[in-house]
């Protein structure tokens, strides 16, 4: 036995190991529960029309009416951050989902066979990888022009080399397993071996990955969406709301404020979820 | 409950021929040394010849850089050899694909070393064990699960343990899952790398003995690669010592412990630390270490560190000289005795 | 003859998620100054812990109990710092890797210098003289060129002489080896061994050998100490454990060897599996695979002097038996002669 500082002994156990992370994930799903049935649920949650404009009840602050105040132009807060939310959140997951159908098939298969074929498909990957974020989404969208669906495509392929590299990695280590070779000896085809074991054992990682990537996402579609390259009016947008409600901050700070934390909920909820995943997936999995 | 050991050995002379047949293997991989210097070669296996006969078990033995993996790798058509041929059961199968492949895949199964990676640890051990079985669509679902349940038994599993996952085993059972995994589409030949060396002591006698026990109630071949002289001396009919690429000495397992005509042979059977404090064991008489497969030594691979090397030695690559029942050897200085009258 | 290491009713418990696991068990041992003392056990017997336990590098998950005397002193209540200045100085330690135990960044003389340094004011120019010197020692040829060679250029077994070497810079006075030689060939484990037992007489270290291999243990050691399942059962001069064992775990370790040269029937095998340290057997751990189980096994049998080297914990024993009535002597242990 080599001494490691936590030498544990090696004797299996029947108890599946309870994990501290539980709490965790569990605060985090509850938020994004929570948070995406106010998505699904816009309009039935929201108690005023978001683009209903009423000049008489502008810049009010919180009331029964306007739990969360009206802005400039007397729309309804609330509202407006229910339906905006439910924008932002669907171009922010809608991306990074995306960046994963595409991005974890390439990762497999460039990491299983190696060679040519790992650098035919890597090259051009690592090449998105190295530019930043934001700039190559701003360049995407001034070739194209702005919008949701822009936004969410630009996001994704961001992301995409990410989560293709970070699957890479794991298919590289759960290729070098024993059970692998045994898998090929025992007359497995290579589709099988890399749909029934590889994936299985090497999407961990990805997961988590892909979960801290939404709460990014959003920020950037909030960014973009700030600067007008995302949702365009009259689609509401976080983003949006945050660049109008610059304006009144002194004098209506609720304005700015509740999109502002609906975005730091959001993201919180996905980094618990994240972390939790970590916790859980790794352990049982391949990086035992 | 006996163990086998040498004696009546189904040896080369056995009707209908031995079961596999290596000739000539080598395989070499392309070893990057420098950015601008040309590839090196990494000469793994150089030159091995090897037989095995229907029901017979054959220790293929050596320390790190001998080759014994890459063989045992190029035995189970994990890689493709570089050169030579390996005839098993009449047929050359070095190069072969497709349903031949499949077929040969079905004939002969691998057994690993380690008991944590060689099960995939989000299979259940009922689907480990049937892999083999699945891939070839033999059978119903039912018949499967059936065998499962049979093959469970036959390695001294409890049958309640098919549903479990490799983490709620020890290392024992997972190794024994790995061999009701290898029986699973009744092989003629099993090839074992190392299957013991990563348990505990009183787990390998388990394990060797299932072995044996397997070995002889189904007429099963075996191919056992090992580091270890001590482990393989309970369980095989006849042994094969590597070195750098190369076998030095071939020969029922009896003969080869009793009387090793190599140096080398020598020398790993005196290496072994004897669990007897009256019997010190002197290190042998080596020089150095294990040379690196990229550039071998020139000659008889072994002479750099041999104690009796004659000039000889440098130059000229020993060949085998027969001692007799079956007991070959490589080396000069032991054929040099043999021709002398003691 | 004082013992350089007095062990006294150690306990050590992991906590791990919800569960407790007991590693190592009431173990009392005494090593003598200068002699080669073998912990022998498999794995999950609680031998490394033990060794972990005593140079302070457990996880602090662990909770150790009782005393722990390193010449004279009780290493248990010490802070991470006063540990630190023994490590590497008075006691050092030797591990199973050589692959991973050295720096790759680092030349492999400098690594020994640099524990030089560590711990007594020397130049550069000293620490550099003398870490060729214990490179030489160890058998390293053409010391003083390959002083500033990378780990990555020596084989396993150099590496280990280097890691040796490291651990006997400071001349300590005891030096751990948990399995040194189990990661290298057959050829060269046997070299390296003969190394340790050279340098036990040149350099006078008192050496606690950890291992699973009897092989090693009845090459190297003076004494042994048997563990299972975190209890030690067994304590006696390396020839009386071989040549006659007492305790049932001891002597099925042995017959299930294969060993070289004496080909037998089947290997005898030990039935059952050991224990679960969350939920341990509530007094002889090894009862419920022993041959000879009986009612009383289900207490803890105590350490007891069968004759003046020879300690066994098992209820088969007359010693024991007396020792729990309360007549004769609990044996800490016997304190063995000083090898040679």
């Amino acid at each position: 036995m080599s001494a490691a500082p936590a030498a544990v002994p090696a004797v299996a156990t029947r108890r599946p190991a309870a994990h501290p992370g539980r709490r965790k994930l569990r605060v985090g799903l509850v938020i994004l529960g929570a948070l995406l049935l106010v998505a699904v649920l816009a309009p039935w949650l929201a108690p005023h029309d978001p683009d209903a404009i009423e000049s008489n009840r502008v810049l009010r602050g919180i009331t029964l009416a306007h739990p969360f105040g009206s802005d400039d132009l007397g729309r309804d807060v609330l509202s407006r951050v229910i339906f905006a939310f439910r924008v932002s959140l669907s171009v922010a997951v809608g991306s990074v989902v995306v960046a994963f159908v595409v991005g974890v098939p390439l990762g497999l298969i460039a990491g299983y066979r190696g060679g040519w074929v790992d650098t035919v498909i890597m090259r051009p990957v690592d090449m998105l990888l190295a530019l930043p974020a934001l700039l190559l989404a701003i360049a995407l969208i001034a070739i194209v022009g702005p919008g949701s669906l822009i936004a969410l495509l630009a996001i994704s392929i961001i992301y995409l080399p990410i989560l293709a590299r970070v699957i890479r990695s794991s298919t590289l280590v759960v290729s070098s397993q024993t059970f692998v070779e045994g898998a090929r000896a025992r007359g497995a085809s290579s589709t099988s071996i890399v749909v029934r074991h590889i994936l299985p054992n090497a999407i961990g990682p990805a997961i988590v990955q892909a979960s801290v990537l939404m709460g990014f996402a959003l920020q950037i579609e909030a960014a973009l969406s700030f600067l007008g390259l995302g949702a365009q009016p009259p689609t509401p947008s976080l983003g949006v709301m945050l660049a109008d409600g610059r304006n009144v901050l002194t004098q209506a700070p609720w304005v700015e404020i509740f999109p502002g934390l609906a975005i730091a909920v959001t993201v919180l909820a996905f980094n618990l979820i994240g972390d939790a995943l970590r916790e859980r997936l790794d352990p049982r999995g391949v990086t035992r | 409950m006996n163990a086998v050991v040498a004696a009546a050995t189904p040896g080369a002379s056995s009707p209908g021929g031995p079961l596999l047949q290596v000739e000539g293997l080598v395989k070499r991989f392309p070893v990057r040394s420098g950015l601008w210097r040309r590839a090196a070669q990494l000469h793994a296996v150089e030159g091995v010849d090897l037989e095995v006969a229907p029901g017979e078990v054959l220790a293929v033995v050596g320390e790190s850089g001998s080759g014994k993996t890459t063989l045992a790798r190029c035995i189970l058509r994990l890689l493709d050899p570089t050169a030579g041929r390996i005839v098993f059961d009449g047929v050359d199968v070095a190069g072969v694909r497709g349903r031949d492949l499949e077929r040969f895949r079905q004939r002969v199964q691998p057994v690993f070393q380690d008991p944590f990676s060689s099960l995939d640890p989000r299979w259940t051990v009922e689907r480990s064990v049937r892999e083999a079985l699945d891939a070839h669509a033999v059978g119903t679902d039912e018949e499967r699960a059936a065998r499962v349940v049979h093959l469970l038994d036959r390695v001294g599993l409890s049958p309640s343990l098919a549903g479990r996952r490799p983490h709620e085993l020890s290392g024992g059972q997972r190794q024994r899952v790995g061999i009701a995994a290898a029986l699973a589409p009744a092989p003629d030949l099993i090839v074992a790398d190392e299957p013991v060396s990563a348990l505990d002591v009183s787990v390998q006698a388990q394990v060797l003995n299932l072995l044996s026990e397997l070995q002889r109630d189904l007429g099963l071949a075996i191919v056992f690669v090992a580091h270890d002289l001590s482990v393989v001396e309970h369980i095989s009919h006849r042994v094969a010592v590597m070195y750098l690429g190369r076998i030095v000495e071939t020969g029922p397992t009896g003969a080869v412990f009793r009387d090793p005509r190599h140096p080398y042979t020598q020398a790993l059977l005196e290496a072994i630390p004897l669990p007897d404090p009256s019997r010190p064991s002197r290190p042998p008489d080596l020089v150095g270490e294990i040379p690196s497969p990229i550039s071998p030594p020139s000659g008889c691979r072994f002479h750099p560190r041999c104690p009796v090397a004659i000039a000889r030695c440098t130059d000229d690559d020993p060949e085998m000289t027969d001692f007799g029942g079956g007991h070959v050897a490589a080396c000069h200085v032991a054929r040099a005795r043999l021709d002398r009258p003691a | 003859m004082t013992a350089l290491l007095a062990v006294d009713r150690v306990d050590v418990d992991f906590r791990v998620a919800d569960a407790d696991v007991s590693a190592v068990s009431d173990v009392s041992v005494e090593i003598a100054e200068g002699e080669i003392f073998g912990l022998v056990g498999e794995s999950g017997c609680g031998k490394t812990t033990l060794a972990l336990a005593l140079m302070g590098l457990l996880p602090a998950s662990a909770d150790v109990r009782g005393s722990i005397r390193f010449q004279g002193r009780d290493l248990v209540p010490l802070s991470d710092d006063e540990m630190r200045r023994l490590r590497g100085d008075r006691i050092s330690m030797v591990l199973q890797d050589p692959m991973t135990s050295l720096d790759p960044c680092f030349s492999i003389g400098e690594q020994v210098a640099e524990t030089i340094r560590a711990h007594r004011p020397a130049d550069r120019r000293e620490a550099r003289d003398r870490a060729i010197r214990l490179l030489r020692d160890v058998g390293i040829p053409d010391a003083e060129r390959r002083y500033a060679d990378p780990p990555h250029r020596l084989s396993g077994g150099m590496r280990q002489r280097v890691v040796i070497a490291t651990a006997l810079a400071n001349e300590p006075a005891l030096m751990i080896a948990d399995e040194p030689t189990t990661a290298l060939d057959v050829t060269i484990q046997a070299q390296v061994l003969d190394l340790l037992r050279d340098l036990r007489r040149t350099h006078h270290t008192t050496i606690l050998l950890i291992t699973h291999d009897l092989g090693v243990v009845a090459q190297l050691c003076d004494r042994v100490g048997v563990m299972y399942a975190g209890q030690l059962v067994e304590v006696a001069p390396v020839e009386t454990i071989f040549r006659a064992p007492r305790h049932p775990y001891t002597q099925a370790l042995l017959e299930a060897l294969p060993t070289a040269g004496q080909a037998r029937g089947a290997l005898r095998v030990i039935e059952g599996r050991v224990p679960d340290l969350t939920d341990p057997p509530p007094g002889c751990r090894f009862a419920p695979r022993c041959p000879h189980r009986m009612p009383e096994c289900d207490r803890v049998p105590p350490m007891a002097l069968e004759d003046a080297d020879h300690a066994v914990a098992c209820w088969l024993s007359d010693a024991t038996r007396a020792a729990a009535a309360g007549e004769g002597s609990v044996a800490e242990t016997p304190l063995g002669g000083v090898g040679a």
